[in-house]
């Protein structure tokens, strides 16, 4: 169970909320709502008064890089700091079929980066975000930049994360796929007043 | 050990290379005769007042004095040091980094010098300490200049790569691996290259400045290299302190990057 309590984003009303494993929670709102800093503070990337639970542990309570192991934000743009992706992920991950899940060749691993298009590091940004299975994914747009074929098998791998219990929290800006994915919804207004949870439904 | 005293007219022989820089200038239009000379002037009452307050300072007894301009250098490096810097940290922070940084190291580097390796009578004799701490701060002060430059540059350059890094579980240092090793690289390169050339390309100032005086050339060299150590190791640990104080203050606790605390970009 994730539980976010009276968590304060800079310049945003208290939000609180909760997911419990094997759910998908879709984020939205307008852009500069406060969608991307509401993940950043809750992988503490960002400082914000108020408190998140991960399993009845505080964020505060867990070394940070623990808790980001826990609790990965992904952003919509993966950043890279080496020259090939092999070097990104830890050393003898069994990345293959995660690969293979989105779309891609292996083979991708060992070529530079910036050799890449935007779409084949976006979908290798979210197969670095799960590869060390953490409890909790803050996903940032992870298919904006993927075409249709790309997306659904995004999609997929999203969805078997879901099942195999992991929490999700999606930001997305295609309301076809939070219906596909998520289960509520958490909107934020983004005119100054409290985000509400709805059903996906309403 | 004797030397030739200069006279004032030896000194008003050497300045006519510089007027007829000024008198080039001129008749090319560079317009750079009047900024030559201002140059000229402050460098002659500057190195003056310094021969006249170290005459006073020697003379003196009390290491009270000693301890005075130890603590004006270092203030006056560290200074230069936040001066240098394009992309400087927030109010106390960067004077604080910098003071500290030269202050630890200047301090031990000199200090160890003088003790260890000098060993004058009296210890605190300012005849060794001042001209040794100089040479110290001033390097050490180029090295911690261009680490600190290197890493501030990266941070704000490999924002989104330090932060992805933060995001998958790093530590901040393992987060600041890339950019910290290219900033010691940086601060450590020239240090190599001024040992390296060492006495091939010219002789280096102080050993020069001893042979002058009269000093046995081989001893004069023995003199260097002690210095050459105690410089170079001074400013490979200074870079090094430096930098990973610039990676503390980038950062917090909670390991976050924290360019916040860079003060805005002046351009």
């Amino acid at each position: 169970m994730l539980r976010v309590d009276y968590l304060a984003v800079s310049g945003l009303p208290p939000v609180s909320f909760e997911v419990a494993p094997h759910e998908c929670l879709a984020v939205e709102g307008p852009s500069g709502a406060g969608k991307t800093r509401l993940l950043r503070a809750i992988a503490d990337l960002d400082a914000a008064d108020g408190f998140v639970y991960l399993e009845g542990a505080e964020r505060r309570e867990v070394p940070a890089p623990e808790w980001r192991r826990r609790v990965r934000y992904a952003s919509a743009e993966p950043a890279w700091w080496d020259a090939r992706a092999r070097e990104h992920f830890l050393a003898g991950a069994k990345l293959d079929r995660l690969i293979l899940a989105v779309g891609l060749e292996p083979s991708l691993l060992d070529r530079p980066i910036s050799e890449l298009s935007t779409g084949e590091r976006q979908r290798l940004g979210l197969v670095r975000a799960l590869a060390d299975e953490p409890r909790v994914l803050l996903l940032d747009e992870p298919t904006s930049a993927l075409d249709a074929q790309a997306t659904a098998l995004a999609e997929e791998l999203i969805r078997f994360q879901i099942l195999a219990g992991r929490i999700v929290l999606l930001v997305s800006h295609n309301p076809a796929q939070i219906v596909r994915l998520a289960s509520t919804r958490l909107v934020l207004p983004g005119d100054g007043r409290t985000a509400v949870v709805k059903s996906v439904a309403a | 050990m004797s030397y030739i005293e200069l006279s004032g007219t030896d000194l008003a022989l050497a300045a006519l290379l510089l007027i007829v820089n000024g008198a080039i200038s001129i008749a090319f239009r560079l317009g750079l005769a009047i900024s030559f000379g201002i140059a000229a002037v402050r460098m002659g009452v500057q190195l003056a007042a310094v021969g006249f307050v170290l005459n006073f300072i020697f003379a003196q007894t009390s290491p009270l004095w000693t301890l005075l301009i130890v603590f004006v250098m270092v203030l006056v490096a560290g200074y230069e040091l936040v001066q240098r810097q394009e992309r400087r940290f927030r109010s106390w922070f960067a004077y604080g980094l910098g003071n500290a940084t030269l202050l630890l190291v200047g301090g031990l580097a000199t200090v160890y010098a003088i003790v260890v390796v000098v060993h004058p009578s009296p210890w605190y004799a300012p005849r060794y300490i001042v001209p040794i701490l100089g040479m110290v701060l001033g390097n050490t002060l180029t090295s911690c200049s261009l680490a600190l430059q290197t890493l501030t540059e990266g941070a704000v350059r490999e924002r989104a790569a330090i932060e992805a890094r933060i995001a998958l579980g790093a530590t901040r240092t393992e987060a600041f691996a890339t950019v910290l090793r290219r900033a010691l690289n940086t601060a450590i390169t020239p240090l190599l290259n001024v040992m390296s050339v060492a006495g091939i390309v010219s002789l280096p100032g102080m050993m020069t400045g001893q042979i002058l005086a009269g000093a046995n050339p081989a001893e004069a060299a023995k003199y260097q290299i002690m210095i050459m150590f105690v410089l170079t190791g001074a400013s490979g640990l200074g870079a090094f302190a430096a930098a990973f104080g610039g990676v503390l203050l980038l950062t917090d606790a909670r390991h976050r990057l924290r360019l916040d605390r860079l003060a805005p970009s002046p351009a």
